[in-house]
């Protein structure tokens, strides 16, 4: 849809729009700016960099050290991915057919929006070696010493399920709330078994928003720093403790660069495919679209 | 290049967000019917046990932050934990003016500069409009670390001392996409025909904004602003690459005690945010549809 309005006379978007996009020029598309010319540079002595166009960062991340980390962070990052969505898919649909959205959006949204922090700290409470789930077996004698359940890498994948599922639910609900679910019954009486209806009807129908969805948990997840960190042990490390490590302790300026250019690139390109699935399925509506407007 | 022409995913992105959903009456009647009668399913089986897994942690920390004593052995009732917050809890309370400074400042910056850019932006067609659109999509999507270190790296680089003006510049940052993003959703409601019988009726373009468009993407501008004042109040990871001494805010304080020994505090604060979150969710409930399909 394009809109050419400019009756006062005057074109006005620039004045209320400029604003925001030089912010934006100044405090994030230059801060990237530099990030990836440091990628490029050689590491200074005491933090910062020498003007010395190099790739040692890069050489210096895909040597073997750093291998067993960019695996990890993929294991984990996909697993938790897959885990959320999976979940997320019957919680869409319950709550877009549900007759108490709003109750059951504000359920998901308040864990969702109550800080990071306090949820974590409340698994730690609950995972840790004196913790609620120990001590609770302790009482009942079902063990006699803590397992460890804090500290480990299924750990870590439990709490990001639980710190981002709210990100998968969303644009999931969002998407089959608009799905019109007399298709589905048009389906079974044509003969569609249930998850012949659920497979081939429902969900190519929400692709867009399953789409957003993985998109919504796996960029987070994939540059996950906090969760890693405290309730991970220091062998579950991910690419984000790696950056700021190298940043804060290391001060390797440009290897964290490199680093974060890694996740810049993934973060990108899945945004891309998000965008592309939009538009595709904009460009399927409007063909299939046509009748249907005209019919209101 | 990708976000040109009429079949602009960005801009379908965006109506995505807004649109009425195409159901005929008599389909919408099926569905009630089919609702009610299919009441224990997989589906809510998941659902309800997911809102349990959401929503368990934080119980079980609401119900120990009562406990007498430190651990999480139950000893009996007491209201000790949040006299100590209260009370004695002085560093606390200081990072949490902190925060509502930042909270405040950057949420009247970004709400003032997302909603003057959704409004020009849906309204008029210029130089830069498609970069302005795509740019204010990324910090949303890019993880929280990348955004905290590029900025980090961005202030040592032109030598701005970490300290409450650079939190204040990251939180404007990362809550603009989302008031440019929920704002445009509610223009994109908004009746254009109500500008023109304004400009027609010889207001000025200033009367026009202040007077006609404002008002009437009132709702949209207060959630926004609200939506950004939790995202800044909530955020960690970002203000802690951009802090400097004597800036700590609330998630910062809270972070320190989480990592270094913790004190059931941290419990009864915990209770308060909830209560917190529980009532800012309360107030934007008409918007929670809204809000879902923005995040």
């Amino acid at each position: 849809m394009s809109r050419q309005r400019t009756l006062a006379g005057r074109n006005y978007g620039p004045i209320y729009s400029y604003p925001m996009g030089i912010w934006f020029s100044l405090f994030f598309i230059l801060p990237i700016a530099i990030i990836v010319t440091y990628s490029f540079m050689k590491k200074g002595l005491h933090g910062g960099v020498e003007w010395e166009p190099t790739i040692n960062a890069y050489r210096q991340m895909f040597t073997s050290s750093y291998g067993k980390l960019f695996l990890r962070t993929i294991f984990v990052t996909f697993t938790a991915t897959i885990l959320s969505i999976v979940i997320a898919l019957p919680c869409g649909y319950a709550m877009a057919r549900s007759r108490h959205q709003t109750i059951l959006l504000f359920l998901v949204i308040i864990p969702f929006w109550t800080n990071s922090l306090i949820r974590i700290n409340a698994w730690i409470a609950i995972l840790g070696n004196e913790g609620f789930i120990n001590e609770t077996l302790k009482r009942f004698g079902m063990i006699t010493e803590g397992l460890p359940l804090l500290y480990t890498q299924r750990a870590v994948i439990l709490v990001l399920v639980y710190m981002y599922l709210p990100y998968a639910i969303l644009p999931i609900f969002t998407a089959m709330d608009k799905f019109d679910f007399s298709l589905l019954e048009a389906a079974r009486d044509l003969g569609a078994t249930k998850p012949q209806s659920m497979f081939k009807v429902l969900l190519p129908n929400v692709r867009s928003g399953i789409v957003t969805a993985i998109i919504f948990t796996f960029i987070p997840i994939f540059g996950a720093y906090t969760v890693p960190l405290l309730v991970g042990g220091k062998d579950s490390y991910m690419i984000g403790n790696v950056i700021v490590d190298q940043v804060t302790k290391i001060r390797n300026w440009p290897l964290a660069s490199a680093f974060s250019m890694v996740i810049t690139v993934v973060s990108t390109v899945g945004v891309l495919w998000m965008m592309g699935t939009s538009a595709r399925e904009a460009a399927r509506m409007k063909s299939a679209g046509v009748k249907q407007e005209s019919g209101v | 290049m990708i976000l040109h022409g009429p079949g602009n995913p960005y801009q379908y992105f965006l109506s995505r967000l807004s649109k009425k959903k195409p159901t005929s009456e008599p389909a919408r009647h099926a569905r009630r019917a089919f609702q009610s009668k299919n009441r224990i399913s997989l589906s809510n089986t998941v659902m309800t046990l997911s809102v349990l897994f959401l929503f368990l942690p934080l119980a079980v920390i609401v119900v120990y932050s009562f406990n007498k004593a430190k651990g999480m052995i139950w000893t009996g009732f007491s209201l000790g934990w949040y006299k100590k917050l209260f009370l004695d809890s002085d560093k606390l309370w200081s990072s949490f003016g902190n925060s509502l400074i930042i909270a405040f400042s950057s949420s009247l910056v970004a709400t003032a500069l997302g909603t003057l850019a959704s409004i020009g932006v849906n309204w008029y067609r210029f130089k830069a409009r498609i970069y302005i659109q795509t740019v204010s999509f990324l910090p949303m999507v890019l993880p929280e670390v990348i955004i905290g270190i590029s900025m980090l790296i961005f202030f040592s680089a032109v030598n701005v001392p970490l300290g409450m003006i650079t939190i204040f510049i990251a939180h404007t940052t990362f809550c603009l996409p989302f008031v440019f993003l929920m704002v445009l959703a509610r223009l994109d409601e908004f009746d254009f025909s109500i500008i023109e019988a304004a400009h027609d009726l010889g207001a000025t373009e200033r009367q026009t904004l202040f007077k006609v468009i404002v008002p009437a993407i009132m709702p949209g501008i207060m959630s926004a602003f609200l939506m950004s004042i939790t995202m800044s109040l909530e955020d960690f990871v970002i203000t802690f690459f951009v802090s400097g001494p004597g800036s700590t805010t609330l998630p910062l304080y809270v972070f320190s005690m989480v990592r270094y020994g913790i004190s059931p505090v941290i419990n009864a604060l915990s209770f308060v945010m909830i209560l917190g979150t529980m009532a800012i969710a309360f107030f934007l409930r008409n918007f929670l549809k809204n809000i879902a399909a923005s995040k």
